[in-house]
C-alpha cells in the first residue's frame, strides 16, 4: 500500500474543557476524495482546520507527504510561525464564506500567495491566475473586485485562488452553506471536475447528493469520533448505525 | 469705509498679525497631526498585537488621555515637562500635548478598524502561506486603514480645533492673534467672527481633501 499523502492519528482537540475531537484517524491517499459528512457540533470543521492548522491541537499527529505538520516529535512541540507558515502552503482551504480579500481584484487574489509565498515572477504569476481563473469559468472576471461577484463567483475565485497553488490536498470547509441555491451547483461542478482530474480533496459538506456522487469515501463524524467510514454506497445505502441512518433521515438524503 | 475704526481698515492693519497666526495654526496642525498619527499606529498596533505587558502600559496611556481635557494636557505639558527638567518652548511644550492626544485617538480608531476585520480575511490568509508580516501588510493594513479613513479626518478637524488652545500658554497661533488684535480695536464680534471664518475654511478644506482620498481608495461593488 502507498504511503498516505494525509495521515491523521488520534487526534484530540479541546476547546476550554469540552473535548471537540476524541482521537480521530483518518488516511488520505493521493487522488482520493473524502467527504466528511454529520451534525453540526460533530467535529467535522475542526477536523479540517487541524489540518491546516488553523486550530492548535492536543494530542496526536497530522503528516502530510511525510512531514508532520504543527509539531514535531513525540513532545508535540509546536513548529515555529514561519515553519507553519510554509506547511500551510501544503494544503489548500477554502472557505464557507469565501473570505476573498475585498481590496483586491479576483486575479490579485490568486496572484497574492504565487508572488509572496512561492515567489514567483508577477508575470508567471499572472498567466497562472489567468489559467486557474478560466478553469473555474471566470476568464471575464479577472479584474473584477469580490464586491463586484457573485456569492457562487467569489467562492469560484476562493477555489482557484487555493488550487493555484498547487496544493498536495485540498480542503473544502461547507462551501456551498453559504450560497443562494441557485449558485451551488456552478460551485459543485467545479469541485467535481477538480476530483475527476485526481485533486486530492477532504470536504466537509452539507450536501449529501454530491458526497454521494463525488466521493470515494465517506466518514460519517459523531460527537468528535468517527462513527463509520466506508464507500458512499455502503454509508449512504446501508448504514450500520443507528446514529448514521437517523442523520441521513433527518437530512432528506 | 477705510478710516480708522471700520472692518476693512483693521483687518489691514492687523493682516500680517492674522496671516501669521493663521501660519502657526496650520503648522501646529499639521505637526500634530503627522507626528500623532505616526505614533498613533504605534499605540493601535500594540493594542491589538501586543504582549499583555505592553498592552496593559499602552491602554493605561490611552485612556489616560482620553480622560483628560486637552486644556489640562497642554497645561500639564507647559508646566510639568519644565518641572521635571525637560525644557521647551511654548510651541514645542503645546505640540507635544497635542501629538500625545491625536496618537490615542488614532491608536483607538486603528485598534477598532482592525479589531472589526473578520477572522476569515487572516485564516483566508494564512491558509494561502502567508506568514504574520505578509498578513498584516497586504491583507489587513489596508483594509484597516480604508476602514480608519473617516474618523482620522474627524480627529485632524480636531487637532486644528484644539489647536486653539495653544493660546493659554502663548502660542501665537490664530486665535491669540485675535485676541490681541481685539485687545487693541476692541472690535470683538468682528474679528471672533473672522477667526472663526478661517478655522472653518481650515477644516471645509481638510475634510473636502480627505472626501476625495476616500473616494479614490473606495472599493468597487
Amino acid at each position: 500500500m502507498a504511503q498516505p499523502i494525509l495521515q491523521i492519528e488520534n487526534l484530540h482537540k479541546k476547546f476550554k474543557d469540552v473535548e471537540v475531537l476524541k482521537g480521530v484517524d483518518l488516511a488520505l491517499e493521493t487522488g482520493d476524495v473524502v467527504s466528511i459528512i454529520g451534525s453540526s457540533g460533530s467535529g467535522k470543521t475542526t477536523l479540517l482546520r487541524c489540518v491546516n492548522m488553523l486550530e492548535e491541537f492536543h494530542h496526536g499527529r497530522i503528516v502530510i507527504d511525510g512531514e508532520e505538520v504543527g509539531y514535531s516529535g513525540p513532545q508535540h512541540k509546536a513548529r515555529k510561525e514561519s515553519e507553519i507558515a510554509r506547511q500551510r502552503a501544503m494544503t489548500g482551504m477554502v472557505f464557507q464564506q469565501f473570505n476573498l480579500f475585498p481590496h483586491m481584484t479576483a486575479q490579485r487574489n490568486v496572484t497574492l500567495g504565487l508572488t509572496k509565498v512561492k515567489k514567483l515572477t508577477a508575470e508567471e504569476a499572472d498567466a497562472i491566475a489567468v489559467k486557474w481563473l478560466a478553469r473555474v469559468g471566470l476568464q471575464d472576471r479577472r479584474d473584477h473586485y469580490p464586491g463586484q461577484l457573485s456569492g457562487g463567483q467569489q467562492q469560484r475565485v476562493a477555489i482557484a485562488r487555493a488550487v493555484a497553488m498547487n496544493p498536495k490536498v485540498m480542503l473544502f470547509d461547507e462551501v456551498t452553506s453559504a450560497l443562494d441555491p441557485e449558485l451551488v451547483n456552478e460551485v459543485l461542478s467545479v469541485i467535481k471536475d477538480l476530483a475527476n482530474e485526481g485533486m486530492t480533496m477532504l470536504l466537509v459538506t452539507h450536501e449529501m447528493k454530491f458526497a454521494f456522487e463525488v466521493s470515494d469515501r465517506v466518514v460519517f463524524m459523531n460527537q468528535g469520533r468517527i462513527e463509520e467510514e466506508g464507500s458512499p454506497e455502503e454509508l449512504f445505502r446501508k448504514p450500520k448505525s443507528q446514529r448514521l441512518a437517523e442523520f441521513l433521515k433527518s437530512s432528506k438524503f | 469705509m477705510f478710516e480708522q475704526g471700520a472692518l476693512f481698515y483693521e483687518l489691514w492693519v492687523s493682516r500680517w498679525a492674522l496671516l501669521q497666526g493663521i501660519g502657526a495654526t496650520v503648522l501646529i496642525s499639521l505637526l500634530a497631526i503627522l507626528l500623532g498619527t505616526i505614533l498613533g499606529i504605534f499605540v493601535g498596533l500594540v493594542l491589538v498585537y501586543g504582549r499583555r505587558a505592553s498592552r496593559f502600559a499602552v491602554r493605561l496611556y490611552v485612556d489616560f488621555v482620553r480622560g483628560t481635557p486637552v486644556f489640562v494636557l497642554v497645561l500639564a505639558s507647559f508646566y510639568l515637562l519644565t518641572q521635571i527638567g525637560i525644557q521647551l518652548t511654548a510651541f514645542q511644550a503645546g505640540l507635544v500635548a497635542l501629538v500625545v492626544f491625536c496618537s490615542t485617538h488614532v491608536g483607538e480608531n486603528l485598534r477598532g478598524a482592525l479589531q472589526s476585520l473578520p477572522p476569515g480575511q487572516t485564516e483566508a490568509a494564512k491558509a494561502i502561506g502567508l506568514t504574520f508580516p505578509q498578513i498584516f501588510v497586504y491583507v489587513l493594513a489596508p483594509q484597516a486603514l480604508r476602514q480608519a479613513l473617516p474618523a482620522w479626518i474627524n480627529t485632524a478637524t480636531e487637532m486644528v480645533k484644539a489647536s486653539t488652545l495653544l493660546s493659554v500658554i502663548s502660542v501665537a497661533e490664530l486665535m491669540l492673534a485675535t485676541k490681541q488684535i481685539v485687545a487693541r480695536n476692541f472690535m470683538t464680534l468682528e474679528f471672533y467672527l473672522i477667526a472663526g471664518l478661517i478655522y472653518f475654511l481650515i477644516n471645509y478644506a481638510i475634510e473636502r481633501a480627505a472626501k476625495a482620498a476616500e473616494r479614490r481608495v473606495a472599493l468597487p461593488s
